[in-house]
């Protein structure tokens, strides 16, 4: 057997007194996928930053990393900064701030070359122009003059994958590359690296929590808990027949669906969006000429029923979160009205009415980012209350905040603690809790489990669903993940370019999309099984001569 | 970027006539009679009336602030009650300390902040580190005119480098001139640097801290090229708000270090005509700086625009 391309062993690391990996030992060979997974805090970045050797200054860390066959271990600063960028390249997660703002793609891209290279400015500009190529920005749209803010999140991620590959490292290592994308985008991004890797023959680490990425990427999987490895084996393998109790338990959570999805008998409308418009006006040209607008939602017209389980789906820049903000009353409305259990709440060229607002609420995305930290639970749950003409004072307040508290596991003495004291899932459910507190008949819910690691997401989405059987509220499930949004809800809406382009009982619109865009969002959305299908075909396929 | 440029431009424009409306009310409402204060104050009132005359004080407020702002645009400031010469006059003489003074206390200010700046960031919490910080905290701590008479105690006093004081005037020729201005700018740059420095570092950290810095060292750039190539330039936003902001300063603020060394600057210049009334010199004064700092406003959004490609272009 040849020597492995990456073989890291007994590598144990601690950082000031914490220790983060134990004893993580992995090989990779050339030409190879190995997956990492995990959940958040699990010791998957932080083995790709070992390797790499680009730690926090206080680490400490003893073991071997051996990149084909060099000790990295012995390497100094100085050395590993010849191998950073030209053995391993290296994408990393958020293609939006990946990059310098104030350097042109060209530039940095061409910066790799010049530092490893003594290729001219002349030379490592060609250079980066044919690797710009490569990555599938072609000359006549990308120049190499543009600036990162002027290119969308897929094509910046392939900026970073060009800076990483244009010396064609041996290895390369994707750190949750494709999380904060579309799901089309990410399905392109991620052929792309695929293809890379096979054309120049280098083996690719890919670090993800997504078990369906990985059943399509992976030829081998490793999966980390607390900063050990628990289970390693070949995808198939791991994915039929998992060993270890963490991973069965991370692929039950990310295939389940909540108990619970029910037939429901047609109630009464309690939301109607109709002919919803929302324009904004776009910077002027010139001084001269008359200001253009931009329509964020056109003519949208949307009804949920008591109760009822919505999904809206659409790429990032469609218009879900410009909608969602006008049924919040949040926004003013270009043309159009919405209706909350048939009242009128908000029509254009009116405020909305603020007796009807306490019966919409919502749970946004990064529940860190939505609470203010100097704050109390009890103060953070409770402020929806001065929606109420009659609020609770005093003891009542705090039964309402200890039965708001209770509904979503959380104990009645969290409401004297600061929301950094509890995990990510604990504070979505003190966000849920919030926009309970009220009595809600709508709840918004904004990505509101996206980055929520797979076993805590099928946690929240369970109580959620609990939620909704006990107090019949009606749920508008926002999201660019279709297979969350396919497992709990019962009528989807799929949104593009600002107008709703088709509609339906949410299996229907699964099994058969009547639109090509809900066709190919579909197919760019991973899914376990389909992937292993597909990888077994091509292996029997191989095996037959 | 030249919409960018125009827009700015109109702006300076409405700022400045807002600025000279606001300056002449004030220096019209606050208490003082400059005929009084002229004359003494046993003058009799017709000799008050007859210089109010003189001095066109008797003439409505809106044709005063009118003929004001007429002679401005000509280039006519008009002419001091207590010096009898035209102001443009007294402003040409001192502008030309002034100026060069502020010029040359921001480039020491530059020269020292930068370097401090980027050496504390580099090695954050060093033994190099908090000894610029500490250096830093003491330069604001200090008091410049005191620390104006210790350079003249060194290098005047004992070492007989410079003179302790004075301006031998441009015709001296051009190294003489910038030997006088050396203590004094030297005096005025040190709380500037310092400040300069702290904000700098402040700003390389927390762009240490961005994403694109760790993209760049992942390429193989070494910690000290990853900030000099990417957190630098991004880190110029704030400072250059700093510079713009002490360059105005340094202009008008320097009163009391041109008392230090006996420079006969704006400074100084405002400040007696301030205490005799001598409204036409004030009012002209603040106008002027109100110009350079508006000015300098402009030049700084427009420096903005060139470190920051973001600005430049609005949606292609």
């Amino acid at each position: 057997m040849s020597k492995p391309l990456l073989a890291v062993e007994h590598l144990d690391l601690s950082i000031g007194d914490r220790p983060v990996l134990r004893d993580v030992g992995l090989t990779l060979e050339a030409g190879e996928v190995l997956g990492i997974v995990g959940e958040s805090g699990s010791g998957k970045s932080m083995t790709a930053n070992a390797i790499m050797q680009l730690l926090p200054e206080t680490a400490q860390w003893t073991g071997s990393i051996r990149l084909d066959g060099k000790a990295l271990e012995g390497y100094d600063e100085a050395r590993m900064c010849t191998v950073r960028g030209r053995e391993i390249g290296m994408v990393f997660q958020e293609p939006m701030t990946a990059l310098n703002p104030v350097r042109t793609i060209g530039d940095q891209v061409a910066e790799t070359v010049r530092i490893h290279t003594d290729a001219s400015r002349r030379e490592a500009r060609d250079i980066a122009r044919e690797t710009l190529n490569r990555v599938g920005l072609p000359e006549e749209r990308f120049s190499l003059d543009r600036y990162p803010h002027d290119l969308s999140g897929g094509q910046r991620q392939r900026v970073v994958i060009a800076m990483a590959i244009v010396l064609k490292p041996k290895l390369l290592i994707a750190d949750e590359p494709t999380t904060a994308l579309d799901v089309t985008t990410q399905a392109n991004i991620l052929a792309l690296l695929k293809r890379l890797v096979a054309e120049d023959g280098a083996g690719l680490v890919l670090i993800t929590h997504d078990l369906a990425v990985m059943a399509g990427m992976a030829d081998r999987i490793v999966v980390m808990r607390n900063g050990a490895i628990v289970e390693d084996g070949r995808t198939q393998t791991l994915f039929t027949t998992p060993h270890h109790p963490h991973t069965k338990a991370l692929l039950e959570a990310s295939t389940s669906a909540p108990a619970g999805k029910r037939q429901l008998e047609t109630s009464a409308e309690i939301l109607t969006v109709s002919g919803v418009v929302r324009d904004y006006a776009l910077p002027r040209r010139s001084l001269f000429s008359p200001a253009a607008s931009f329509c964020a939602v056109d003519h949208v017209s949307m009804a949920l029923r008591r109760g009822e389980n919505v999904g809206l789906v659409g790429e990032s820049g469609c218009g879900k979160s410009t909608l969602v903000r006008t049924i919040l009353g949040l926004d003013p409305l270009t043309t159009g009205s919405i209706e909350i259990g048939g009242l009128p709440f908000h029509a254009a060229g009116s405020k909305p009415d603020q007796a009807l607002r306490r019966k919409v609420q919502v749970v946004f995305q990064d529940p860190y980012a939505s609470f203010d930290p100097r704050h109390r639970v009890a103060r953070l749950i409770g402020e929806p209350f001065h929606l109420l003409a009659d609020a609770p004072r005093g003891k009542q307040r705090r039964e309402r905040i200890a039965a708001a508290l209770a509904d979503v596991g959380l104990q009645p003495d969290d409401a004297e603690r600061y929301i950094h004291e509890f995990s990510g899932g604990e504070r979505q459910r003190i966000a849920i809790a919030r926009a309970l507190i009220i009595e809600p008949e709508i709840i918004v819910l904004d990505e509101a489990v996206s980055a929520l690691d797979v076993s805590i997401r099928s946690r929240i989405l369970d109580l959620l669903a609990d939620l909704s059987r006990r107090r019949s509220i009606a749920y508008l499930f926002v999201s660019h993940d279709l297979s969350v949004v396919r497992a709990i809800t019962d009528r989807i809406y799929v949104m593009q370019a600002g107008r709703i382009i088709e509609e339906g009982e949410t299996e229907r619109v699964f099994a058969e999309p009547r639109h090509a865009y809900t066709r190919s969002l579909i197919a760019a959305t991973p899914d376990i099984e389909r992937e292993l299908a597909k990888s077994r075909r091509k292996a029997e396929r191989a095996a037959t001569p | 970027m030249l919409l960018f440029a125009c827009k700015r431009f109109v702006s300076l424009a409405l700022t400045l006539v807002a600025a000279s409306i606001v300056i002449f009310a004030v220096t019209n409402i606050v208490p003082g009679d400059p005929a009084r204060v002229m004359l003494g104050l046993d003058a009799s009132p017709q000799a008050v009336a007859a210089l109010h005359r003189e001095l066109g004080l008797d003439q409505p407020i809106l044709m005063r602030y009118a003929s004001w702002v007429g002679g401005l645009l000509s280039g006519n400031f008009g002419v001091s009650y207590t010096y009898k010469v035209p102001v443009s006059q007294l402003i040409g003489q001192r502008i030309w300390i002034s100026l060069p003074l502020a010029l040359y206390a921001l480039s020491l200010s530059i020269l020292v902040a930068f370097p401090a700046g980027v050496l504390s960031a580099s090695r954050r919490n060093s033994a190099r580190d908090v000894s610029i910080m500490g250096l830093t905290q003491l330069g604001i701590a200090l008091p410049n005119f005191w620390f104006a008479m210790l350079l003249v105690l060194l290098f005047s006093i004992t070492l007989h480098w410079f003179s302790a004081g004075g301006f031998p005037g441009w015709q001296a020729g051009f190294f003489p001139c910038m030997k006088a201005l050396t203590l004094p700018a030297i005096a005025l740059a040190l709380p500037q640097a310092s400040i300069l420095a702290r904000v700098l570092r402040s700003s390389l950290l927390d762009m240490l801290g961005e994403d694109f810095v760790r993209t760049a060292r992942a390429k193989g750039l070494t910690r000290s090229q990853a900030l000099r190539r990417h957190a630098l330039r991004n880190a110029l936003i704030p400072v250059l708000t700093i510079v713009g902001l002490q360059f105005s300063f340094l202009l008008a603020g320097a009163i009391i270090i041109e008392n230090v060394f006996y420079l006969p600057g704006l400074g100084q210049l405002v400040f007696k005509a301030i205490a005799q009334r001598d409204l036409v010199v004030v009012q002209s004064v603040v106008v002027l700086l109100v110009l350079a700092v508006v000015l300098v406003t402009f030049l700084t959004d427009l420096a903005y625009a060139a470190a920051d490609p973001r600005l430049r272009t609005r949606r292609r």
